[in-house]
């Protein structure tokens, strides 16, 4: 419950961040909301020397129309995505994505940033990006470089941004209002899903992306070749544990999750 | 109009709704040091070597103390028959015998400080293998307690002979796993102690004051004249806070030893492995009858996992004995009980202690056999009722059931839940194939409350002002104490309900008590306070009678008025607080129960299970809660209403899990997925009332009930949902993997005529 | 920080969780700890008038911050219109959980003022109460929800 000690700094804005995360090296962990890192610390599972806060640079909190696509500030809460106006007119998805993170005090703190940056397969907005070919931009002391979401994220908790580097936009192209289901299973409403399935037709294509079906959200290639090939629903669900890892825990054997994943394509599919 | 019966809202709402209450941990305890313990982290090891040197050398450290150093004889057991070397010790010894046991212990002088002196305690483990299974444990391969030669803690063996169902047309069998659960109070486990040099005053997070102070006394070698005991707002125990548990102790004698005031409270993740565990049976039940739904013969194997030491679950299988035939009048019973430690959390009482698991088993095994002959469970279970006019009935397992209507509670039940078309809606999605199956769950069942029999104590006492101090000896976490027993007072006394005062939990100012437990607390402690209040204004009337110059034989209460008065001249009256004037006015009770009480119940669930998924969601649970005459229905709808939740939740959600190794895979609130709001549904509640003959309120225990009888009604109901796809049965919890797995491995149903 | 519209200025180390400097440093006890990880959300209180869990948030976190707990609720001693709901509708128990429970239903009248049972249900899924079955919760929450929408 009490975390171990550490040393506390606040960065006031990307820059400064970038600076005391180079300054601190291996040792510093960045705090956006604390959703995922808080909780880590508590059970002292991470112990980092130093904390650098970023909670505070507001000027990394947004959602705009960048004209051909939208950009969305790292430090954006999971709130105000559920709330976003411009997400309702241009990426519906993501916004009732959002709405399905955590619990409402979690989306009050917890920014998408930190989301992305955790890289928990089993969250539900990095399906959603990568479902959307999101590309993120992201800050170091070397400059700025952007990575698609389909190259981000690594391996469990393991991701392409590097320790003196700091997540600053997503972008994600413009998918209209609708046009998009996402089945979330899981026990409780609060809790993580078992496995998540998000169907989304972008620019003509039919996008599948899977929650915690392997080490990194995944999208089901089978599936959506399927369907661009012209095959039914059904057939193409029938495909959708294809190529996936999916882990064993208390709620769930993968033999379970793969069928899990099947009918919850089919029902999404179905539902677009 | 008298306010018994009436919805009268709570006096202890107040304080809970804008400050919070005072609960231990909110406790100002000026200079008080912080204990935390150092915990085993393996199921079951020698202890090589415990080194506490860097942890004494980090700031703030005040004490390190091992058992070596701390001078406390082992718990005393729980029953005569179980082996003596199956002691627990307050601190591990030489052995650790699951993951949670006490190894050590730091005083520091702030929280955090003692957190991290705590992780600074190195401990070396020479691993032993770990028994985590009952079935496993029986063979005794492993053994916890080497000397004792056996895993066996307690035994009570079947005396049934071969020809136990010899004359039925129809034997049904099932195994049922009754499995683990933790009773997760809100708040967790939390204790202060201060000694001073003659007294120690201990702040207990207990349903069970008094109790704890015989504990405490005995522990540290006191009269219980030296330990006062303290218990402010207890946040839920539901039988787990019922015993008094080693960290308590160690805190009390941590007080004394160092003569400074000491303070703990534990993490979740501590209390999910070191309070106590409940349920934990494994059972095989066998009923027997005839074709046309007659039941003839029950046995029932118990086999009841313990945990690492053989402690509050030891006599849980008495309960389940004595309640095993439920409210069904079979001619034979049988119970087989054999209880097995395990390298696992000890387990205790746990809302209903015993009588759940036997209503678990026997309603389960009753919709076997109805599927078994083809005959509506609801009907099957009419036709075995026990029939009102046989009260008191005594069963072949010599419980000696009070009063009951059960036939009544059934058919409310199924009027209000619209049985018939229930069952119409089912066949139709049955016949269309749908994805999301319905289905409904009966269980009935007859619970013991106060089964202990113990006394209460009451008192009250009016003040010079006119309002009045009532004292239990039962202690609240929750039910309404001060409000159910002030509403006792003031319709006897005419003292306005807010002038009453209820005090509880407090050694020192309540002399005895036996706490709350086995839903006594009504129909024991308000009975005890009933009591008092009927000397009192015998006292009163004494008093008024001096008063008026009358005698006492002429002069009456008027309830209404809160005044007496010589019967006739009601204007000439003694207010209470005229008659409190000259002198104290107070009586004090104890209730002598002529024996337990047995409340009943019909419960109907409706569930939809996803048969692709395997997932189920609770639609509908209809309750007919019987535990006789109603002081508050407030407070009783909130009883059943948690009880619901609660039992619902075993039968779909909750399991405390090890994996082989006897590590805990569920020690903390997001693994242990107790649900929240948003995985029930609004119940529906059926008001009756049998009242007991044996208690002046009529009042039997509510407590546990809702418990009881919801876990098999939704456990039914999900494998009813099934029935038709060839599914028998399914282990709890009904998780949507155990639903998808009980669904693969059904047989496939017999193709109907015409396809 | 304000907490309940006082201003608080403590020194803590950085590792001080919200709830311990509300129980602790400012001695506001009503807000409670009832797990390790996030899931009950018997510490929710309001940081800027929303709902968040002081278990998941360092107290420098919240420096600058406006911060309304249970004792803080009430305007004198006339109650919130969810306080005098519990009440009524007996939503509470034990009371463990109910300084949380009072602060999300708060919150989520303040962003979805008519809500539905479902809408009410979903809102308090951070909420874990062991006692009421949540019945009264909902049904107090719901209560509370005409009471504030008849007086605006």
């Amino acid at each position: 419950m009490i975390p171990a000690a550490f040393d506390y700094v606040r960065a006031d804005s990307a820059e400064a961040a970038i600076g005391l995360v180079a300054e601190h090296g291996d040792e510093a962990k960045l705090l956006a909301g604390g959703m995922s890192l808080i909780p880590l610390m508590k059970l002292r599972l991470a112990t980092p020397a130093v904390i650098v806060d970023i909670g505070r640079v507001r000027d990394l909190s947004y959602v705009r129309d960048a004209g051909d696509h939208l950009a969305i500030g790292a430090l954006t809460r999971h709130r105000d995505l559920e709330t976003s106006d411009v997400l309702a007119r241009d990426c519906g998805v993501l916004r009732a994505v959002a709405a399905q993170v955590g619990d409402n005090q979690v989306r009050h703190r917890g920014t998408i940033g930190g989301s992305v940056a955790h890289g928990d397969p089993a969250s539900d907005l990095p399906a959603a990006l990568v479902a959307l070919d999101a590309t993120f931009v992201v800050r170091g002391p070397g400059g700025e470089r952007t990575v698609a979401a389909t190259d981000f994220f690594r391996g469990f908790l393991e991701t392409a941004l590097g320790p003196d580097e700091l997540l600053c936009e997503i972008r994600v192209p413009k998918s209209g209002p609708n046009g998009y289901a996402y089945e979330k299973f899981n026990r409780r409403a609060q809790d993580w899903a078992i496995v998540g399935a998000l169907a989304a037709r972008v620019g003509g294509t039919t996008r599948v992306a899977l929650v915690n079906m392997g080490p990194v959200p995944l999208r089901a290639a089978a599936v959506e070749e399927a369907l661009a090939a012209g095959g039914s629903v059904p057939d193409a669900a029938a495909l959708a544990a294809e190529g996936t890892e999916p882990p064993h825990d208390l709620n769930a054997s993968p033999e379970y999750r793969e069928h899990l994943a099947r009918v919850l394509v089919r029902r999404a599919l179905e539902a677009l | 109009m008298s306010i018994l019966g009436t919805r009268v809202l709570r006096a202890e709402d107040a304080r809970l709704l804008t400050t919070g209450g005072t609960f231990i941990d909110g406790l100002a305890l000026p200079d008080a040091l912080h204990v935390a313990f150092v915990r085993s982290p393996v199921a079951h090891a020698r202890i090589e070597s415990v080194d506490t040197t860097a942890a004494r050398s980090r700031p703030g450290v005040v004490a390190v103390l091992t058992a070596g150093d701390v001078d406390l004889p082992p718990e005393p057991r729980s029953h005569r028959r179980v082996p003596d070397a199956m002691e627990r010790p307050r601190i591990a010894r030489d052995v650790v015998r699951f993951v949670g046991e006490v190894v050590a212990v730091v005083v520091a002088g702030s929280r955090a400080q003692a957190a991290d002196a705590a992780e600074a305690v190195v401990v070396e483990y020479d691993p032993l293998p770990a028994v985590v299974d009952p079935e496993a444990a029986r063979r005794d391969e492993v053994l916890l307690f080497p000397d004792a030669g056996t895993n066996v803690a307690f035994s009570m063996p079947s005396r049934a002979g071969d020809d136990f169902f010899a004359g039925c047309e129809v034997v049904v069998e099932q195994r049922i796993v009754n499995q683990r659960v933790a009773p997760c109070p809100l708040e967790v486990r939390a204790a202060a102690a201060r000694w001073d040099g003659r007294r120690l005053t201990q702040w207990a997070c207990t349903q069970n004051p008094h109790g704890t102070r015989a504990g405490l006394a005995a522990a540290l070698g006191l009269d219980t004249g030296a330990v006062r005991v303290v218990t402010p707002d207890v946040g839920g125990g539901f039988g787990a806070k019922h015993g008094t548990y080693p960290e308590e102790v160690i805190v009390a004698w941590l007080a004394r030893r160092l003569a400074r005031p000491v303070r703990w409270v534990e993490t979740r993740g501590e209390s999910m492995c070191a309070l106590g565990h409940g349920r934990a049976q494994v059972q095989v039940a066998r009923l027997g009858g005839t074709r046309d739904g007659r039941l003839l013969a029950y046995r029932l194997e118990v086999l009841q996992d313990v945990g690492a030491y053989p402690s509050g679950a030891t006599l849980l299988p008495y309960m389940t004995r004595m309640m095993a035939s439920g409210v069904y009048d079979i001619p034979a019973v049988d119970v087989d009980v054999v209880d097995v430690v395990t390298n696992t959390t000890p387990v205790e009482a746990y809302r209903g202690a015993g009588r759940p698991e036997a209503t678990a088993a026997l309603e389960r095994v009753v919709d076997r056999f109805a599927a078994e002959i083809g005959l509506d469970p609801a009907e099957v279970r009419r036709r075995n009722l026990v029939a009102p006019d046989r009260f008191p009935f005594t069963t072949p397992t010599k419980a000696t059931y009070d009063s009951g209507a059960y036939e009544a509670a059934l058919d409310r039940v199924l009027e209000a839940a619209g049985y018939p078309r229930l069952r119409a809606e089912q066949a139709a999605r049955r016949d269309r194939g749908d994805t999301r199956q319905l289905g409904i769950g009966l269980s009935m069942y007859v619970e013991i409350t106060n089964p202990g029999g113990e006394p209460e104590y009451g008192s009250v006492e009016v003040r010079a002002d006119g309002t009045a101090v009532a004292r239990t000896g039962t202690s609240a976490h929750g039910q309404g104490h001060d409000t159910a027993f002030a509403m006792i007072v003031s319709a006897a006394t005419g003292i306005p309900f807010e002038a009453i005062e209820v005090r509880h939990g407090d050694t020192d100012d309540v002399p005895r008590g036996h706490g709350t437990g086995g839903s006594r607390s009504l129909q024991a402690g308000g009975s005890a306070i009933s009591g008092a209040v009927d000397l009192l204004i015998e006292r009163a009337r004494e008093r008024a009678a001096e008063l008026l110059e009358a005698n006492p034989g002429d002069v009456v209460i008027d309830p209404g008025r809160g005044v007496f008065h010589v019967a006739g001249t009601p204007a000439l009256a003694r207010s209470w607080a005229e008659l409190a004037r000259p002198g104290p006015l107070a009586a004090e009770y104890d209730f002598e129960p002529p024996g337990a009480t047995f409340p009943f119940g019909a419960h109907l669930a409706v569930v939809e299970v996803d048969t692709e998924t395997g997932r189920v969601e609770l639609v509908r649970h209809v309750a007919c809660d019987d535990a006789g005459t109603v002081l508050n229905p407030l407070l009783f709808d909130g009883q059943v209403h948690g009880g619901i939740a609660q039992g619902a939740a075993q039968a779909l959600f909750e399991e405390f899990v090890y994996d082989a190794d006897g590590n805990p895979r569920t020690a903390n609130l997001a693994d242990y997925a107790f649900p929240s709001a948003a995985e029930l549904p609004s119940f529906e509640r059926v008001p009756m009332e049998t009242p007991t003959p044996l208690n002046p309120l009529g009042a039997k225990g509510v407590g546990e009930a809702g418990t009881i009888g919801a876990t098999p009604a939704v456990h039914n109901a999900v494998v009813d949902a099934l029935a038709h796809l060839g599914v028998r049965h399914v282990d709890m919890p009904c998780t949507p993997e155990h639903v998808w797995l009980a669904l693969r491995s059904a047989a496939p149903p017999p193709a109907r005529a015409g396809e | 920080m304000t907490v309940n519209g006082t201003a608080h200025d403590h020194d803590v180390e950085p590792r001080t969780l919200l709830v311990q400097y509300l129980r602790e440093a400012c001695g506001l006890t009503g807000t409670k700890v009832g797990c390790d990880t996030s899931s009950c959300g018997a510490c929710t209180v309001l940081v800027d008038g929303e709902s968040v869990k002081s278990c998941t948030m360092f107290a420098a976190q919240a420096d600058g911050a406006s911060v309304t707990t249970i004792e803080g609720l009430a305007d004198g001693d006339r109650w919130h219109p969810v306080q005098q709901a519990f009440h009524e509708h007996h939503g509470l128990q034990c009371g463990y959980c109910t300084a949380g429970m009072v602060m999300a239903a708060v919150s989520l009248l303040d962003e979805v003022p008519e809500p539905t049972e479902r809408d009410v249900r979903l809102g308090l899924e951070g909420n874990l109460c062991r006692c009421t079955g949540y019945h009264n919760i909902v049904k107090a929450v719901l209560a509370a929800a005409e009471t504030m929408r008849a007086a605006r």
